[in-house]
């Protein structure tokens, strides 16, 4: 495939709100370049994350050494989000004219929204604002394509599929899949599967 | 995870958390026995070691707070066995003088333990630092700066703790508890010694004629220490500046190095082992440069023991800089590489250039609704906290309420109503309302209430309760029993009827524990919010203590026990805006499954966030909220 690194190091983030799956995500990835033998770290933010809190997990990989597990304010080169209020909020702190930002289109309603005290942002508003902060937006209907595929919490390995499609992710789907394998077992395992691969040819068309 | 913490696979490299690699450290030292209370960042250590236990020949416990984890520990290395202690930085000032006792008689059987810090409090109610501890008690403390030096420090530590006959404290940070990294592996023993048999004249006792002993241990570790191959200095011969570093500095530290250039200007000295420190080693360094910055995490521990170090070296000319005082780095909260990068770039004159950025002028800016932090949708504490908030509304005169931890810490915001009035430590609550309640004599007239949940309650109430109930305090103190150790991660407590390592147990029941003492006890359920309601009214207005067990299971351990009943709003009941209740349900309410339809103009039930917990169907004005289905819970 001769996916190699293309920035050394590869700072990606991987964010959203708590029960997202965020986490279970990142670690497969991680483990998958773990496998290939780059040096990664992962920092995660989870502290009150089960209470509908933001979550966001720092990938840092590297094939020359280990860095720390925080990446620094505007160095983030990809940014893949699993809701859009959350994209931006990150990106205004981490992403930079040259990142690429992949997000889910669904909106978590935080508790202001729901009491009417606070307005949630249109998507139009949100992508506009994104443009203006990195290279390019990639928006995904990444929990549409996972309810249609039997089960929304699969949403965050459509995602990875997405990810991992993308040239600058020194992995294949191969290599993904693997730690699939690893970690999950029967229908679970078929779900993830097909999940990845409809995240993968969304972005490998 | 289990899998590969029980990995034989010596040599083989995988990525790990912190905890996971601190367990698989633990493990690769032969510990046959683990005792914790949950806390983060440190809860899936022993989480998965009780996971483990039965393949891995140990035991694991959850205890029912940090003095018992300790003092287990200390009882099991007696038998020379060799032990690992968890908890997080609270948890170290609760067993401070087990702590302070222990390090004068010492240990047989090797024991660690493990203190996980939370810079900037991530998810604590204060940040701490453990280290001040490990200094006042006496004891060798080792800090890993990334997750392989988790797993070789705690395993080391057990050489170390042995060859002392003293606990050895290993002090990490959030971002190494919960990072991940990649931990290559070392062997597993293949046997581990049984316990031994105590002599007559076995003894381990703490008592100040083991004082000099402790100190000559310390001064043994200290000699240890100055080749402690966990302490390495990189850079040029005659540096600029040195740069002392421990934990997540470290990395932070070369990082910024590298962004800005410096690698020829600055040196990194790396210390592990800090305390005590190894001086011989830390003066031969400092004396290459004339400038020393400390970077490390919380209080400014390394850098005034290296204030220490300077004081008694006259041949050291350097000039000290670091969270002291705030000059060159921020007194307090956590690091990170930024912090770290722009404290160097500043002291060093050189300037930073990153990738360039955007700059969004505000009032272009699209304004982001912020994401505050709620109880889960089904949560039994928010019909607790509404009850309980509408009962004082009611009576007469308002009441005063005394928080306590856990998730029902978060009461204390809109998701309780602001409901609690004071906030202190575990267990807390009951001794402040009991306080409060004996004021009654001097003409006090408001109505004391304390909350404790269930874990809370075996961790740090019972003391509270007998004080409570001999001096015959006026209050009501409030269990809110959701049978879980739920913001932690549902470890299972004395309550539960369920160990560390999955077995059963025979459950304590909290009623009959409070009955016991004397207390008058009534049980009530906070999902008849009615019924409650007036439970509620009338314990305010008898005198003395007065026990309430509000008993209803955590929302998020009913939804993986039964099948959901469906909830939907009627919409052709639903008055909407001609209500007068004001959109009570998604408005006052608050559960994240109670939304507003906009475009209907009336009340509607987020079907994939509602857990079928029907509350708001008794609540609703108009009726409007319906059930149909579920299985029962079990």
């Amino acid at each position: 495939m001769g996916k190699e690194l293309v920035k050394d190091p590869l700072n990606i983030i991987i964010c959203g709100v708590g029960g997202q799956g965020n986490i279970l995500a990142t670690e497969l990835l991680a483990s998958a370049l773990v496998e290939k033998g780059y040096f990664t770290t992962v920092g995660e933010t989870y502290g009150a994350s089960q209470r509908g809190g933001s979550v966001m997990s720092h990938v840092r990989i590297s094939a020359a050494n280990e860095y720390g597990v925080l990446i620094p304010l505007g160095q983030a080169d990809i940014i893949v989000s699993f809701e859009p209020t959350d994209t931006l909020r990150v990106a205004r702190d981490y992403a930079n004219k040259s990142t690429l930002i992949l997000t889910d289109s669904r909106p978590n309603y935080p508790l202001g929204v729901l009491i009417g005290e606070a307005v949630y942002p249109s998507m139009e508003a949100i992508e506009t604002e994104l443009k203006k902060l990195s290279r390019e937006v990639m928006i995904i209907e990444a929990t549409r394509m996972a309810v249609e595929a039997g089960n929304s919490q699969a949403t965050n390995i459509l995602l990875m599929g997405s990810l991992t499609a993308l040239p600058q992710v020194p992995l294949t789907a191969e290599d993904y899949d693997k730690v699939m394998e690893q970690r999950f077992k029967g229908e679970a395992l078929e779900l993830n599967r097909k999940v990845f691969k409809i995240g993968y040819e969304h972005i490998n068309r | 995870m289990e899998w590969m913490i029980t990995a034989d696979e010596p040599g083989r490299t995988y990525l790990m958390q912190g905890n996971e690699a601190i367990a698989r450290g633990a493990l690769e030292a032969g510990i046959r026995f683990a005792a914790a209370y949950p806390g983060s960042p440190s809860s899936e250590i022993l989480a998965m070691l009780g996971h483990v236990a039965e393949k891995m020949d140990l035991y694991a416990e959850w205890s029912t707070n940090e003095t018992c984890a300790l003092e287990a520990c200390l009882g099991a290395s007696f038998a020379r066995v060799r032990s690992l202690c968890i908890m997080k930085q609270n948890g170290l000032l609760v067993v401070g003088d087990a702590l302070h006792s222990a390090s004068l008689s010492g240990v047989k059987g090797g024991l660690v333990l493990v203190v996980a810090d939370d810079p900037s409090a991530h998810s604590s109610t204060n940040e701490f630092d453990s280290r001040h501890q490990a200094r006042s008690a006496g004891l060798p403390m080792l800090e890993p700066a990334n997750m392989q030096e988790a797993k070789d420090m705690v395993k080391w530590g057990y050489e170390l703790s042995e060859q002392l006959q003293q606990l050895v404290m290993v002090r990490t940070v959030t971002r190494i508890n919960h990072g991940r990294s990649s931990v290559s592996l070392g062997e597993l023993p293949k046997e581990k010694p049984d316990p031994v048999t105590i002599g007559e004249w076995d003894r381990m006792v703490a008592i100040n004629w083991f004082k000099d002993a402790q100190i000559a241990k310390i001064d043994q570790a200290k000699s240890i220490f100055e080749t402690s191959p966990f302490n390495e200095y990189k850079g040029p011969e005659e540096p600029d500046m040195i740069i002392v570093t421990c934990g997540t500095g470290w990395l932070y530290s070369s990082e910024a190095v590298e962004a800005l250039g410096l690698r020829d200007r600055i040196g990194i000295l790396k210390i592990g082992t800090t305390y005590p420190l190894p001086e011989d080693f830390i003066v031969k360094h400092l004396l290459k440069t004339k400038k020393v910055l400390v970077i490390e995490e919380v209080d400014p521990f390394l850098e005034q023991n290296i204030a220490g170090i300077i004081a008694y070296h006259p041949e050291l000319q350097v000039e000290l800089l670091g969270r002291y005082g705030g000059k060159a780095m921020p007194r307090n909260g956590e690091l990170n590489p930024d912090i770290v990068r722009n404290t160097l770039a500043r002291l060093t004159g050189t300037a930073f250039t990153g990738p360039e950025t955007a700059v969004i002028p505000p009032e272009e800016a699209v304004a982001l609704p912020a994401r505050e932090l709620t109880f889960c949708a089904g949560c039994p504490h928010r019909a607790s906290f509404f009850l309980l908030k509408q009962t004082l509304r009611i009576q007469e005169g308002q009441g005063v309420v005394m928080g306590d931890i856990g998730c029902y810490t978060m009461g204390g915001q809109r998701a309780g109503h602001y409901l609690y009035n004071f906030l202190c430590c575990m267990g807390g609550g009951i001794n402040a309302a009991e306080g409060m309640g004996q004021l009654t004599r001097f003409g006090f007239k408001q109505p004391v209430l304390a909350l404790a949940g269930d874990s809370t309650f075996f961790h740090s109430c019972l003391p509270g309760l007998v004080n409570a109930k001999y001096h015959d305090s006026n209050m009501l103190f409030v269990v809110l029993d959701n049978s879980a150790t739920a913001m932690t991660g549902f470890q299972p407590h004395p309550g539960i009827g369920q160990t560390a390592m999955g077995k059963a147990a025979e459950p304590i029941s909290i009623k009959k524990v409070a009955e016991a003492i004397g207390c008058p006890v009534t049980v009530a359920d906070p999902f008849d919010i009615s019924g409650t309601t007036s439970k509620v009214y009338d314990l305010l207005k008898q005198p003395g203590l007065k026990v309430l067990i509000l008993k209803q299971e955590c929302a998020t351990l009913v939804v993986r026990k039964r099948e959901k009943p469906r909830v939907w709003v009627d919409q052709e009941l639903c008055r909407g805006d001609d209500c007068g209740c004001g959109r009570f349900c998604s408005r006052i309410w608050g559960c994240p499954g109670n939304i507003w339809d906009y475009e209907a103009g009336k009340a509607k039930i987020d079907e994939v966030v509602c857990v079928g917990c029907g509350v708001c169907i008794s609540l609703c004005p108009a009726g409007a909220i319906k059930m149909e289905g579920g299985g029962a819970c079990g």
